[in-house]
């Protein structure tokens, strides 16, 4: 049953929500920023640690649904260590393939990030997915206002 | 046009109510979602059409349309006829004294707003309260603070126990004699919960404080006197009550009415206009500037008329049966909690399921072809006393069935297993 579903919530998305990666308070965070979803009241508290325009550190606390906290745990692993830039480029692209703009040819390249390419069947839970990236634009941009995907 | 009950039921129901006949009248209900039967249990948000009311709009718009109030022609005249018409059956719905006393609006939301900047501006100043309920839909929030930032008046708000119901003695101490209006939710969108208006009314009354109930999630699921609640306003929705979207009512006592300026100006709204001054028309159109909404008007008329052919008593029984029954199949599922069990309540059933977000929720039971809301239900004051970022809510009318309730509690039981 729910075989269709099973294209949004993968084991990989089930694990991660269950056990989010990086779901803690970073004391010495250089950015400290709140991401808010209006639609669902879904809330995300991100850390970012940036050393010489490299991700240092990340990490995240909050309440959400399975597909934001599990993009939340994602992304705390997969831009660790890279730059700025390449982070903003990773949203970027990974922000088309959610939003069915992208070729699926392109999944390779955003990595663990691809299995929640499904969320392009499902709009209504878009925003589920890049609400997190969304407070780390806004952290790496050194906004200090609460963000919201409205 | 099928708005009366069959003699025999075809099914029966625990109270024998034939909801298979009145599932027919409903065409929407006939189809299936991802191959699954529709299971629709989100009246809470908005109500599906009886075929009545949708070929209502049609039929005004075929052979009937034109302008009101202000045409000599045979249309106009027909339009006039039907919308006055339709004013009428909403005046004996409410069972208000007079047809004047039923404004047309938008919806709730704009006949709070018009009691707000109409009868908020010309009566409430500096220092002066208005007293709401911790339960209030962002409908019956946001237009009073926006008074009190316009006139620095305090905003109240009366809490609630954690069953969701509210605390008599202490909305009783917040009534002062600096209490200007009070404004409460017949029953609450989120939680169900029914409050005791007569009783508020009662209180409000004895200290001279006129009381507005907003009769959006209540006018559909019970009968309602607005004479013998003696509320100085009620504000409900079309949609919520099986007709059309943008087309409500402020039922006002004739005497708050006649006292209040105008909300806004423009045409029908005037008697006479120079540009030196002008005189504003009489009740009801002193409220209703610019042409209405007629045809979606005319079509709550005959929504009015199909929920007389059930009858609201009979609608009011069959839904807490469903209400029950839905109850009581949650109860037994032990990751589900229940947000509101209040004393009275409405057929809402507003709940959370252990490590499993209402988003998810929502969007797998969608896969089961069952639509139930996910999110704050716009009170999110609601969620916060609760403390959970939303809930899941299903709401149910009269054409549902107790094997949809069966339906959703086996989605509910099959998505705990998806999540482990």
């Amino acid at each position: 049953m729910l075989d269709q579903i099973r294209d949004l919530y993968q084991e990989v998305v089930f694990d991660h929500n269950r056990n989010p990666r990086n779901f803690r308070v970073m004391e010495d965070a250089t950015r400290t920023i709140q991401g808010f979803n209006p639609l669902c009241g879904d809330r995300i508290t991100l850390y970012v640690k940036v050393v010489d325009g490299v991700i240092d550190d990340v990490s995240f606390q909050g309440s959400g649904c399975a597909i934001s906290t599990a993009s939340a745990s994602l992304m705390t692993e997969i831009v660790r260590g890279q730059t700025e830039d390449q982070a903003h480029a990773l949203f970027d692209l990974f922000h088309r393939i959610t939003t069915g703009q992208e070729e699926d040819a392109n999944l390779d390249a955003i990595g663990k990030l691809a299995v929640l390419a499904g969320v392009r069947a499902y709009p209504a839970r878009v925003k589920c997915a890049t609400l997190p990236w969304h407070s780390l634009e806004a952290a790496l941009k050194g906004e200090e206002a609460s963000i919201s995907t409205e | 046009m099928s708005a009366q009950p069959a003699a025999a039921p075809s099914r029966t129901t625990p109270s024998g109510f034939d909801v298979k006949a009145i599932r027919a009248d409903f065409p929407i209900l006939s189809q299936t979602i991802h191959g699954k039967p529709l299971v629709y249990l989100d009246n809470a948000a908005t109500t599906q059409k009886p075929r009545a009311v949708i070929e209502t709009i049609r039929k005004v718009y075929e052979q009937d349309y034109s302008n009101v109030h202000r045409g000599v022609h045979t249309l106009s005249q027909r339009s006039t006829d039907l919308f006055e018409g339709a004013r009428e059956k909403l005046r004996g719905f409410i069972n208000a004294r007079q047809a004047k006393e039923v404004i047309f609006v938008r919806g709730a939301t704009e006949a709070i707003n018009l009691v707000a900047q109409s009868y908020g501006r010309a009566n409430i100043g500096s220092g002066d309260e208005i007293l709401i309920t911790a339960m209030e839909h962002h409908a019956n929030i946001v237009p009073w603070q926006m008074l009190c930032q316009q006139t620095g008046a305090v905003l109240k708000v009366a809490p609630m126990s954690c069953s969701g119901d509210l605390l008599m003695a202490e909305f009783e101490a917040l009534l002062s004699e600096r209490t200007k209006l009070v404004s409460v939710a017949h029953m609450s969108n989120a939680l169900g919960t029914v409050n005791p208006v007569a009783r508020i009314v009662e209180l409000a009354h004895a200290r001279g404080v006129p009381v507005l109930l907003d009769g959006a999630q209540s006018i559909p699921h019970m009968p309602v006197d607005v004479q013998a609640l003696d509320c100085d306003f009620y504000a409900f929705s079309g949609h919520k009550l099986y007709g059309p979207s943008g087309i409500g009512v402020l039922y006002g006592k004739a005497e708050l009415l006649e006292a209040m300026p105008p909300y806004q100006g423009g045409g029908d709204m005037i008697r006479m206009v120079t540009f030196e001054r002008t005189e504003y028309n009489t009740l009801p159109y002193k409220f209703e500037a610019g042409t209405p909404n007629i045809a979606d008007a005319i079509a709550l008329g005959t929504a009015i008329d199909y929920l007389n052919g059930i009858g609201m008593e009979a609608i009011a029984h069959y839904e807490h049966e469903l209400l029950d029954y839905a109850t009581r199949r949650a109860q037994e599922i032990p990751q589900l909690t229940i947000i509101g069990n209040a004393a009275e309540k409405g057929a809402i059933l507003s709940f959370t399921l252990e490590r499993i977000h209402p988003h998810d929720i929502g969007t797998i039971l969608d896969q089961l072809g069952i639509a139930v809301r996910a999110g704050h239900h716009c009170a999110m004051p609601v969620m916060d006393f609760f403390g959970v970022p939303a809930t899941a809510r299903a709401s149910f009318s009269f054409y549902n069935t107790v094997e949809e309730v069966d339906i959703l509690m086996d989605g509910i039981k099959q998505l705990i297993e998806v999540f482990g």
